[in-house]
């Protein structure tokens, strides 16, 4: 079988650190990209868009954004909803223009203005951050579901988040990035899939250099042990709240693309509620918490497995669709009970499990 | 032999310890009423193996403590390499170059031996967030060198064969070792070991003696360790200090400590008025 290390011989440090020591691991993931990146775009329509693919590469940002905080740093967060609007309503500000105290900025590039959001969102996560310096587990879970509820409140409130809009609501202008529009109603599929893709591949790459080098280190110590990593030298205040920080800047940028390129249109509580917070947390630890495919699994298992259901129970057996919608929740929270007994660490770990067995296959030892 | 006026002596295998690298001076503790360390004054000089004995509760892990910055005295002075110790937090104690192992095995279960180890370097990496974000260039040229540092580690420590095992599923006597990898990896200036052969067999012991003083041998590293094993104590220690109920009750050689009567006391047991 070609599924192993022997014979695949590391001669450096830099090699044995890779990414991807397998060969055929290596060989699969530039297949993927070069499907998701030359061939999707072109046989896409706005069904796979708007049903699976996008939400599915936005709900991947945010899962990896609290998979860092929660996965690599041990911190429970159940404010990703609240971080997710701060990103959604700074990129609304950024894309329409920001009038403050009379100075006025014009509207931002909508690719700066997604980044920027996130650089906002990064502040005020590390804001929220703050108490878990000194409070940890259920009881920071707690402080940030505060953040949550406050930051809902607040975009429902401030009349000058939404530019005092009659509906409250905030609605995504057309924009484009080198002619191509991105965002509005008139976007077309492709665009917005190419758009979220590139977001995806930069934070997915980020994530992974970030876990596996010094600040990966220093957040597994602190979620491992605490007190062990203050006296091998980590300073536990850095640490925490750069967790934060690149957690909520990712968070921050899922919020700014879920808002702009995939709704178009929001309401602050029903699109960020705390639903939201608890959705993204289900991915994360049905992924599997501390790994960065653990992410994207999850996001696809809670993206995927309500549209397949749908599928099969209104398209494939006929039911009416208002039952198909409520048993639709019954199934997929019982899947989600089932699958945590089966597996506690997620599908990550079940696919370590995989390639372990592939690796001895067809020899049992 | 005299401790106290020389700066240096010459052991008996014929080692040269240097000057003082650590001095407490009139440590006391307390938590709350509870005095835990009293009083306590005693040196660690360069290059030499320092025990600290005594009988449960005696306080020789709260002077561990002390001295890497966890427990904080009420009174008394902490001077390393010849200057008063500021009070400081842990992180900043091992960034001195001050690092330690723990009694009850203290690393992170979640992560590879490798990265345990690594963890050890953290206070040496420099390159920054964004540095690291982008990998290529100073992240991944700092990463390759601290692992050529760490690989040294392995080989010193014989443990190249679990180099990518999950620590949870190594037996004690490894994790025992690992630890002291991870803590010989911050290439300390002075190591402190919390009963670094507890709960281990025989032979284990042998080994675990034997990396003990070839790091001293080869790196010149001071040491400072608590253990209970009168006959461990004994063969590699070059001065201990005796702690009971909180008080220094004998220091010097393993030759003068056996035959000091408080010391002799403590361990039989008499009654305390």
């Amino acid at each position: 079988m070609i599924y192993r290390e022997a014979g695949d011989f590391k001669t450096s440090y830099r090699k044995d650190s890779q990414t991807f020591p397998l060969k055929f691991d290596r060989v699969a993931y530039f297949v993927l990209l070069a499907v998701a990146f030359l061939v999707i775009p072109f046989i896409i329509n706005d069904y796979w868009a708007n049903a699976v693919l996008v939400p599915f590469l936005i709900y991947a940002i945010a899962a990896l954004g609290l998979n860092i905080l929660t996965g690599y740093a041990g911190q429970v967060s159940l404010g990703t909803g609240g971080f997710m609007a701060v990103g959604a309503y700074s990129c609304y500000k950024l894309m329409t223009g920001i009038d403050i105290f009379g100075v006025e900025f014009p509207p931002l590039n909508i690719f700066l203005s997604v980044i920027v959001s996130g650089g906002i969102t990064a502040v005020v996560g590390v804001l929220f951050g703050l108490p878990s310096l000194r409070i940890k587990g259920f009881y920071l879970a707690v402080a940030t579901l505060a953040a949550q509820f406050f930051l809902v409140w607040l975009f429902n409130k401030w009349g000058w988040a939404y530019n005092h809009s009659a509906s409250g609501q905030i609605n995504a202008p057309e924009r484009s990035v080198f002619g191509i529009i991105v965002t509005g109603p008139e976007t077309a599929a492709w665009a917005k899939y190419l758009f979220c893709l590139v977001f995806v591949f930069f934070v997915a790459w980020i994530a992974r250099n970030l876990t596996r080098g010094a600040a990966g280190r220093k957040w597994m110590a602190i979620r491992d042990m605490d007190i062990a990593a203050e006296i091998i030298g980590v300073n536990p205040l850095l640490a925490k709240l750069s967790a934060f920080a690149v957690s909520s800047f990712f968070v921050g940028i899922a919020g700014a693309l879920f808002f702009s390129v995939y709704l178009g249109a929001v309401e602050v509580g029903e699109a960020f509620g705390i639903q939201k917070s608890f959705l993204v947390l289900f991915m994360v630890i049905i992924g599997g918490l501390g790994s960065i495919f653990g992410s994207f699994a999850g996001a696809a298992f809670m993206v995927l497995l309500p549209v397949l259901l749908k599928n099969v129970l209104v398209g494939a057996l006929g039911w009416p669709t208002d039952l198909a919608a409520h048993l639709e929740l019954v199934i997929v929270g019982g899947l989600i009970i089932a699958f945590l007994v089966v597996e506690p660490h997620g599908i990550a770990q079940l696919w370590r499990l995989a390639k372990e067995k592939l690796r001895l296959w067809p020899f049992p030892h | 032999m005299s401790l106290d006026t020389t700066d240096s002596y010459v052991t008996e295998d014929g080692r040269t310890i240097g000057g003082v690298v650590m001095e407490m001076k009139n440590i006391t503790l307390r938590f709350g009423g509870v005095v835990a360390i009293k009083d306590i004054s005693f040196d660690i000089r360069e290059g030499e193996i320092r025990a600290i004995i005594g009988p449960n509760g005696a306080g020789k892990s709260s002077m561990l403590n002390v001295i890497s910055g966890f427990y904080h005295p009420q009174e008394g002075e902490v001077w390393f390499h010849g200057r008063k110790r500021p009070s400081m937090k842990p992180y900043q104690v091992a960034a001195q170059g001050i690092a330690r192992t723990f009694q009850n095995i203290a690393l992170f279960d979640g992560m590879s031996v490798l990265d345990n180890i690594m963890t050890g370097r953290l206070t040496m990496m420099k390159s920054n967030m964004l540095q690291q974000a982008i990998w290529f260039g100073r992240a991944e040229r700092e990463e390759n060198q601290h692992r050529e540092q760490v690989e040294k580690v392995i080989d010193f420590l014989e443990i190249q064969a679990i180099r990518k095992t999950p620590v949870g599923r190594l037996p004690y006597g490894l994790k025992k070792r690992v630890e002291l990898a991870r803590a010989l990896a911050a290439e300390p200036k002075l190591l402190l070991l919390d009963e670094p052969m507890a709960g281990m067999n025989v032979e284990e012991k042998e080994d675990m003696s034997r990396f003990i003083l070839d790091v001293n041998d080869e790196f010149g590293t001071t040491i400072a360790l608590i253990e209970h094993d009168m006959g461990v104590v004994m063969d590699l220690s070059d001065r201990v200090v005796v702690m009971d109920y909180g008080k220094k009750i004998g220091d010097g050689t393993p030759d003068e400590v056996r035959n000091n009567q408080d010391v002799i006391d403590a361990y039989l047991g008499v009654a305390h008025d």
